[in-house]
């Protein structure tokens, strides 16, 4: 997608194809002859790793939605119909279940390489602010199908996230009801639902378009954070990058079927296996384990408005970081400082994870405030000083020179 | 650097007193019910078709008086994988029951049974139940995997490689063996009942089950503590009845996809090769345009 092809093809029809829509030279010239860097490593595979989730949650959910019944007196029986009596209904559901898990799995990896690596810095900020957009749209369709399912935690945990709404003074309320399409979570809440469950995900599937665009323009960072300067630095995209994509792929779904095949619930909450009843409450309501940081930084603030504003501020603020980070070095190869407080990040990150499994009480509560207060300071306080103090290590002239060392 | 060694030194041991810190109050009510072995856990698990057979007796003659199991047919207990009735059997079961159909007329009636039909349930409704007994007694069409107990730290990150899945069945196994004597001072209120391993103690459910209650006819002692298992076994598979041919599938999905992977690691290898290693680059040539 990065300016004319220089494709030619040979055959007759293809050239009188290529002269009225040039689709083949645009595939061409972003999968074939796309130049990357030649020392990216195997943390460069997960964006390939995720096109092939979205692919598996798009196709398994098309056939799954031709299975399943959006109304809430059918909603858990059709699904348990769908693991019970659809051939292979059992495979489909638990690899889209599962399928939702390794996707975000895969999302974090990628945002942690593009942290580590300054991959949102200039020139690339487009392409990491549409990834921010991305992890939202991910977030709210994640959440919206597994309260399809419509089980106990289905139902609460779709009435505890949009009374999250509440919190707005004045409007909270009359939004949420809006929300619900009613007095309470029921029918209509759950025909929206899906709906928007079967909606985003195409949306998604068109940002992701122009995030490979956006990627396609300004080119792959590197682990060395610096540009290539000419052909020594770079090799096709195709046989080379697809080749190292695809054992990466053939990994990742080792990871997957384990799960699919072995331990299919792991990941679940076994009070989803209850029909959704409104009149009984589920001791804990907890929330599935991708957005259990986020739902630690929502518990850690006593007040309510405040928390929901923190929740949202906490990825919204990922959006920003490019201009957030002071630093003219990209990688974290070449900034001691950054690498540690970026290891600490990951570390409060993972923490909260952890913790916003556990009740919110006594030393948890205590954690996770010190955890969101590094996850906000990182932003605000670390990313913008360290560029004014750090003392970065000298880079390499070239990527080919990092590569083969200083003689070549 | 110093100052990063003691914040990092201060994150780490903020996390070692956190996992040594005592779980909560409100998780510290559950007891952890003990493990027991089943046939269908692990890579390779299979349902023990002679349990479950007595399983199936158990839910007939005791479970099924309370509990509903709707999302069963009669034909699921002849299905692959499951407590392996022939069809004759099955069939022979279905007739035993009275299910509620129209007729031609449209007139409300009761006939036998058919291996199409779900089981039928033991109340025309919830509220009726929920009359009857002041809780509606819960259906048990995916109670083995509706009811868990917490792992905690390490130990559910363990859980995924050991593969340990049957919190489920070794919850309602020592559920239904865990009827003691009240402590001293804990108050069981009226229609409530104690359990050692039910969250909070307090259950509704009067202890189902005594020693020869139900009688086998393989030789298998007819003991609660056998009783619970076998119906526990019964269970997992009601709520899980394609495990076998899940695992079966998985099995060969893994060989296949770490062949397929060592494969393309390979393939990758040769790709690279120059590029790696490049023989070019020392003459001054780009190893990525002479080693197609």
């Amino acid at each position: 997608m990065s300016g004319n092809s220089t494709f030619q093809p040979q055959n007759k029809v293809l050239q009188w194809f290529e002269k009225r829509l040039p689709i083949f030279g645009l595939m061409h010239s972003s999968f074939i002859a796309y130049p990357t860097p030649r020392n990216l490593n195997y943390w460069w595979t997960f964006g390939g790793i995720l096109s092939m989730m979205l692919a598996v949650q798009i196709v398994t959910g098309i056939v799954l939605a031709m299975h399943y019944t959006p109304q809430v007196d059918m909603a858990f029986d059709s699904v348990e119909g769908i693991m019970r009596d659809v051939n292979y209904g059992w495979l489909l559901r638990y690899v889209h279940a599962n399928g939702a898990s390794m996707f975000f799995l895969a999302a974090y990896i990628h945002m942690f390489r593009g942290m580590y690596y300054g991959s949102y810095k200039e020139p690339r900020e487009v392409l990491w602010i549409l990834g921010v957009i991305l992890l939202l749209l991910m977030i709210a369709t994640g959440f919206m199908g597994y309260v399809l399912v419509w089980g106990q935690m289905s139902f609460w945990a779709a009435t505890v996230i949009t009374n999250l709404f509440s919190a707005i003074p004045g409007v909270g309320n009359a939004i949420v009801t809006w929300l619900w399409g009613g007095f309470a979570v029921g029918n209509p809440t759950l025909n929206r639902f899906y709906s928007l469950h079967y909606l985003l995900p195409f949306v998604i599937a068109g940002l992701v378009v122009l995030h490979v665009w956006a990627l396609h323009v300004a080119g792959q960072n590197n682990p060395t954070g610096i540009e290539p300067s000419s052909d020594k630095d770079t090799v096709p995209f195709t046989p080379y990058a697809t080749a190292k994509d695809g054992f990466m792929m053939a990994v990742y779904l080792i990871l997957f079927a384990w799960f699919v095949f072995y331990i299919p619930n792991f990941l679940g909450h076994a009070d989803n296996y209850i029909p959704a009843n409104p009149a009984v409450t589920p001791s804990e309501i907890v929330p599935e384990w991708y957005y259990l940081p986020f739902y630690a930084i929502l518990r850690s603030i006593p007040n309510k408005l405040l928390g929901v504003g923190a929740l949202f501020a906490s990825i919204a603020i990922l959006a920003f970081m490019p201009w957030l980070d002071t630093s003219k070095v990209r990688s974290a190869r070449y900034r001691p400082l950054y690498r540690q407080f970026f290891w600490l990040f990951v570390i409060s990150a993972v923490g909260l994870g952890w913790l916003g499994s556990k009740p919110p009480e006594g030393i948890y509560v205590i954690v996770s405030r010190i955890f969101t207060a590094y996850y906000f300071g990182f932003f605000i306080i670390i990313l913008p000083l360290l560029g004014v103090f750090e003392k970065t290590k000298p880079l390499p002239n070239s990527i080919s020179e990092s590569v083969l060392g200083a003689k070549a | 650097m110093k100052m990063q060694r003691a914040v990092f030194a201060l994150v780490l041991a903020t996390f070692a007193a956190v996992i040594a810190a005592p779980a909560s109050a409100q998780l510290a009510e559950q007891v952890p019910p003990p493990r027991q072995s089943w046939s269908f856990a692990g890579p390779f698990g299979k349902y023990d078709e002679a349990q479950l057979q007595r399983g199936f007796k158990i839910y007939r003659e005791v479970c099924s008086n309370c509990h509903s199991l709707k999302l069963l047919s009669f034909r699921n207990l002849a299905e692959a994988g499951g407590p392996g009735f022939t069809e004759g059997q099955a069939t022979a079961i279905a007739s035993e029951y009275k299910v509620k159909d129209l007729d031609d007329q449209g007139n409300s009636i009761e006939r036998a049974g058919r291996l199409a039909d779900h089981f039928p349930p033991p109340f025309p409704n919830d509220l009726v139940a929920k009359a009857t007994y002041g809780v509606a007694p819960p259906d048990m069409s995916t109670l083995a995997k509706a009811r868990t107990y917490l792992r905690g730290f390490p130990w559910f990150i363990f859980d995924m490689v050991t593969q340990y899945q049957e919190q489920g069945p070794d919850y309602i196994a020592a559920y239904i063996n865990g009827y003691t004597d009240a402590p001293k001072g804990f108050a069981v209120p009226q229609g409530s009942h104690y359990n050692i391993y039910f969250p909070g103690h307090n259950t509704a459910m009067p202890p189902p089950l005594q020693d020869g209650q139900v009688t086998y006819d393989d030789g298998t002692p007819q003991t609660v503590q056998q009783y619970g298992k076998d119906v526990s076994a019964f269970l997992m598979w009601a709520a899980e009845p394609h495990l076998v041919q899940r695992k079966r599938i998985g099995f060969q999905v893994i060989i296949f996809l770490i062949v397929f992977s060592g494969l393309l690691y390979f393939t990758k290898k040769k790709i690279w090769h120059d590029v790696k290693a490049p023989h070019e680059a020392a003459h001054g040539q780009d190893p990525a345009k002479t080693s197609t």
